[in-house]
C-alpha cells in the first residue's frame, strides 16, 4: 500500500513537472527579487551590478539583455547542477520556478551595456576576430558566429549572445567546458569546440568578443 | 509517512538518474574527438590555401587577388545573390564547409584539377563553370550567373586558387565529394530511427520542421527541407551523399559522432521530406525519376513514403521558374 502511494506520488510529480509552465513572467517582481535575493544569500545585484552589467574583475557576466529563456534555463542549470558555481548555486537555491521566470524577464528586458574598451593588443584582437568570424578549421574550430549568429549577438535560448560579454567570464566558462564542469549545452556543441581552443586562442577570442557590441546599435 | 517520503525520494532519484543516463546514452561517441576517415593508400591529398594565403600571396596580381577574394565572399555569403541566382536559404559553405577547403566536406579544388571531364549526372563533358552552374540549378534552387560574367569569373577563380599547387587530372582524391559510406543504403535503414536521431542531434539548430533558423533575415542554421532548402535534383538528395556528409560534418564540430547506421537513418529521414521540384521535372515525379534514374536511383524522389509520392507537386519554392536555361545537353557528334 505504501509502495503504491509512493509510486502514485512519484508519477503525479513527474506529470506535473512535465507540463510546460504557462505562468506569465512578471519583470517588476523580478526586479524586486534581484534586489533582495532568495532569502538566504546575496542579491543578484551584488555581483551582477545594479543594471545587470556584471563585473569584469570578478568574472561576473553581463546578464542584462540576454535571451530570457536562456537566462531562465541557466538559473535552472545552477539549481540542478549541470552548471556548477558555488556562489551562484548558494545564492539562488531557494528561488522557486516562478521566481526564476520573473528574474529572467527582468534581466532580459534591461538594455545591454556598451562594450568595454579593448584591453588586448591589436594583434590579439585580430586573432580573436579570426576565431570569432572565420574559425580555425584546420584545428576543426568553426567560427563562433556559425552558432552564436551574426556578430555573435545571439540566436535563441540555446545560442546566447556572447558579443559584449566580459572576457574574464568567457574565458572562465570555456575553461569550465574544457574541464567538464559545464555540461548544459545541447548536443555538447560547445564542449567539443572548447576543448580544441588553445590558451592563446581563448584569450584572444574572449578579448575580441568583449570589445564587440552585444546588440545592434 | 516517513517511509513514504524516503521511498518517494528514492524513486525520484531513480527517475532522475535514468533520465540523465538516457540523455548521455543518446550520444554515440565522445564529442570532442574529430573522427574523419583516413585517406586510402595511394589517394592524392592537397592542402588548399587559406584566406591568409590569398591575402599574402605575392604571386597574385592585385586585380586577381580582388577577384579571388570576391569569389570567396560569394562562396561564404551566397545569399547576396538571393532573388537573382539563388532562390533558397543556402550558401555554398552550407555544404562545402570550412571555406570549401576541407577534405570530407566537398572540397572545391578537385573541380579545378579534374574538369573538364565527363559527368554522369548530365551525360556530357562539363567545364568548371558548368559544374558550378549545376550547384546553382539544384543545390541553390536557382540559376547560374552567366558563363564569363564577373560573378562566375570570381567564383571560378576562387575554386581554381584553392587548387594552387595541386596535381592536375589525378582523380583518386582522398575526401572528395560525399561518398565514403558507399552508395548502397543498408537494409537496416529506418525512417523512425532517423527521426529520433534527428530530434536528438539536429533539431536544436535545424528545427523539428527542418526549416533552419534566421536572425533578422540572415540564415544562421540552413534549412534541410522545405522551400528554403536544396531542390529534388541536388546531389544532397541522394541518401548516400547526405549520409556521408552528415557523418563527417554534423553535428557541427563533431565529425564522426554519429554511427554509420545513424548517419544513414537520419539522411534517409531528411531526404524523405518534401522540397522544391527537380528542375528536370516532366510533370510526373515517377516519370522524372525513371528518366533520370542514373541519379534518382539514390534518392527517394518519385517513390511513395508515408503514403505520398515524394516530389509529385508543382512547387518550385521561391524560384519563379522551373528549369534554368543552362540545363541543356551538349554533344560533339
Amino acid at each position: 500500500m505504501k509502495l503504491t502511494t509512493a509510486i502514485l506520488i512519484c508519477v503525479t510529480a513527474l506529470v506535473v513537472l512535465g507540463i510546460p509552465t504557462m505562468a506569465v513572467a512578471d519583470s517588476d517582481r523580478g526586479k524586486q527579487l534581484a534586489m533582495q535575493g532568495d532569502g538566504s544569500g546575496a542579491p543578484c545585484s551584488a555581483c551582477h551590478g545594479p543594471n545587470g552589467e556584471g563585473n569584469a574583475a570578478g568574472a561576473f557576466p553581463v546578464i542584462a539583455g540576454l535571451n530570457e529563456r536562456y537566462l531562465f534555463r541557466t538559473m535552472q542549470a545552477y539549481q540542478s547542477g549541470t552548471r556548477v558555481n558555488p556562489v551562484m548555486s548558494m545564492n539562488i537555491d531557494n528561488f522557486a520556478e516562478q521566481d526564476l521566470l520573473d528574474l529572467a524577464a527582468y534581466y532580459a528586458n534591461l538594455p545591454s551595456p556598451a562594450p568595454a574598451a579593448p584591453s588586448a593588443s591589436a594583434e590579439q584582437l585580430a586573432l580573436g576576430e579570426k576565431i570569432a568570424l572565420q574559425g580555425d578549421w584546420d584545428a576543426y574550430i568553426p567560427p563562433c558566429a556559425s552558432c552564436h549568429g551574426p556578430n555573435n549577438q545571439g540566436v535563441n535560448e540555446n545560442f546566447p549572445a556572447i558579443a559584449g560579454q566580459h572576457a574574464s567570464y568567457i574565458k572562465q566558462q570555456v575553461q569550465a567546458w574544457q574541464q567538464g564542469q559545464r555540461t548544459s549545452d545541447p548536443v555538447q556543441l560547445m564542449e567539443a569546440i572548447a576543448k580544441r581552443l588553445s590558451d592563446e586562442q581563448l584569450d584572444a577570442v574572449a578579448a575580441y568578443l568583449a570589445s564587440q557590441p552585444a546588440a545592434q546599435q | 509517512m516517513h517511509s513514504i517520503n524516503k521511498l518517494t525520494l528514492g524513486f525520484a532519484t531513480l527517475f532522475a538518474t535514468s533520465f540523465s543516463v538516457a540523455v548521455i546514452g543518446a550520444q554515440s561517441s565522445p564529442s570532442t574527438e574529430v573522427k574523419l576517415p583516413a585517406a586510402a593508400a595511394g589517394q592524392y591529398q592537397h592542402t588548399a590555401p587559406t584566406l591568409a594565403d590569398i591575402e599574402s600571396d605575392s604571386d597574385l596580381h592585385p586585380e586577381l587577388r580582388k577577384v579571388i577574394l570576391k569569389g570567396r565572399d560569394l562562396f561564404m555569403n551566397t545569399q547576396q545573390l538571393r532573388g537573382e541566382y539563388v532562390f533558397n536559404d543556402l550558401n555554398c559553405k552550407s555544404c562545402h564547409m570550412g571555406e570549401g577547403r576541407m577534405a570530407w566536406s566537398g572540397p572545391v579544388w578537385p573541380a579545378a584539377t579534374t574538369l573538364p571531364d565527363f559527368r554522369g549526372k548530365n551525360g556530357h563533358v562539363n567545364s568548371l563553370e558548368e559544374r558550378i552552374a549545376g550547384c546553382f540549378s539544384f543545390s541553390m534552387n536557382g540559376k547560374a550567373p552567366e558563363y564569363g560574367s564577373d560573378t562566375m569569373l570570381a567564383i571560378s577563380a576562387y575554386h581554381q586558387y584553392m587548387a594552387k599547387g595541386a596535381k592536375m587530372y589525378d582523380k583518386n582524391i582522398a575526401g572528395r565529394g560525399f561518398n565514403h559510406l558507399g552508395n548502397k543504403i543498408p537494409e537496416a535503414t529506418s525512417y523512425a530511427n532517423g527521426q529520433k536521431v534527428y530530434e536528438e542531434n539536429c533539431s536544436v539548430c535545424h528545427g523539428s520542421n527542418g526549416a533552419g533558423t534566421k536572425v533578422d533575415g540572415t540564415v544562421v542554421y540552413p534549412p534541410l527541407w522545405g522551400d528554403g532548402s536544396y531542390n529534388w535534383g541536388a546531389g544532397m538528395t541522394r541518401v548516400f551523399t547526405a549520409a556521408s556528409f552528415i557523418q563527417n560534418n554534423m553535428p557541427l564540430g563533431q565529425p564522426g559522432r554519429l554511427s554509420d547506421q545513424e548517419a544513414w537513418d537520419v539522411a534517409y529521414f531528411v531526404n524523405a521530406q518534401e522540397r522544391p521540384q527537380d528542375p528536370r521535372y516532366t510533370g510526373d515525379a515517377k516519370e522524372t525519376r525513371e528518366k533520370y534514374m542514373n541519379f534518382h536511383k539514390a534518392t527517394l524522389y518519385g517513390t511513395e513514403v508515408n503514403g505520398a509520392v515524394l516530389g509529385q507537386h508543382d512547387n518550385t519554392g521561391d524560384k519563379p521558374f522551373l528549369k534554368p536555361d543552362v540545363l541543356k545537353p551538349r554533344s560533339f557528334n
